[in-house]
């Protein structure tokens, strides 16, 4: 495996959506690529760390005017 | 609906009753509805347009849609799934009305190859998001994403952060499969590159 093909699986490796196959080809090739393995274990960092961490919080004050809209409209479509 | 006409090989989900009964006129199960997905759709187009104000305005308006046109929500999808189509589709509108002279859309920036080549092989210190306090961190994530295109950065936010499945971020975004792969790759590997900015070892014998 190249690094070349070993960017095109990554997608689906991440997405637990490769073949056993080429599972065993990506480990292979990572154990002898030191870049790709970094960018292997960076990848999946930078997944996670959007993943745990909560960037954008709706503030209390826009949940209660959202409410406030919903029930108007509902309401005023019975 | 395939989840009720299948039961035993699918397992129901539980919004679709939540939806019958708001589509019979039942004001609590559209708002328990509404307080399920609130943050989601929020985030979403907080992400695509980096606007609080635009984001609010586009969230309100996502669900009293979705409220008028339930009636055409037939369950081929998850309810979430559709509700975010719609948040997508007003976050892109609202993005070009923003940006008058140039043209916003799911393929924007796609052509060009920058960024799908990895350039930065620094390792990462171990739990580097620990060398930054809770607000450092989530404007260091902030500014990160807002640095990519649209069209990735609505990606990542479906598949990576919302936790969409590849074929539920192509249904919302009405985008192939395989186009969703290539831009998740892109979005991924450039997010990789900016974020090895703050979270990656310091070359030896350079100043920190």
């Amino acid at each position: 495996m190249t690094c070349t093909d070993f960017l095109a699986q990554l997608t689906d490796y991440f997405d637990g959506q490769i073949s056993p196959e080429l599972l065993e080809e990506v480990r292979e090739h990572t154990s002898s690529c030191h870049h790709c393995e970094v960018v292997l274990d960076t990848t999946s960092k930078t997944i996670s760390v959007y993943r745990d961490n909560e960037i954008y919080e709706v503030s209390p004050e826009f949940r209660d005017r959202l409410h406030l809209a919903i029930m108007a409209k509902c309401t005023a479509a019975k | 609906m395939p989840a009720i006409q299948s039961p035993g090989t699918e397992e129901i989900h539980p919004d679709v009753a939540l939806v019958a009964r708001a589509k019979d006129g039942d004001t609590a199960a559209f708002e328990q509805l509404v307080r399920q997905y609130e943050r989601q759709i929020f985030r979403v187009a907080q992400h695509i347009t980096q606007n609080r104000e635009d984001a609010e305005d586009i969230t309100q308006d996502a669900f009293l849609k979705a409220y008028e046109k339930l009636e055409q929500f037939q369950g081929n999808s998850k309810f979430s799934t559709w509700l975010v189509r719609i948040a997508v589709n007003e976050s892109l509108m609202r993005l070009r009305k923003r940006k008058t002279s140039k043209t916003v859309s799911m393929d924007e920036d796609v052509q060009t190859e920058e960024g799908s080549i990895p350039r930065d092989f620094a390792e990462w210190r171990p739990n580097p998001e620990q060398n930054f306090n809770q607000a450092e961190l989530a404007e260091i994530l902030r500014k990160t994403i807002q640095g990519l295109p649209p069209g990735f950065r609505t990606v990542f936010t479906l598949r990576d952060i919302e936790n969409l499945s590849t074929e539920e971020t192509a249904e919302a975004l009405g985008l192939s499969v395989p186009a969703v792969k290539s831009r998740l790759l892109r979005a991924r590997l450039q997010l990789r590159e900016r974020l090895s900015r703050y979270f990656g070892k310091k070359k030896e014998g350079l100043p920190a």
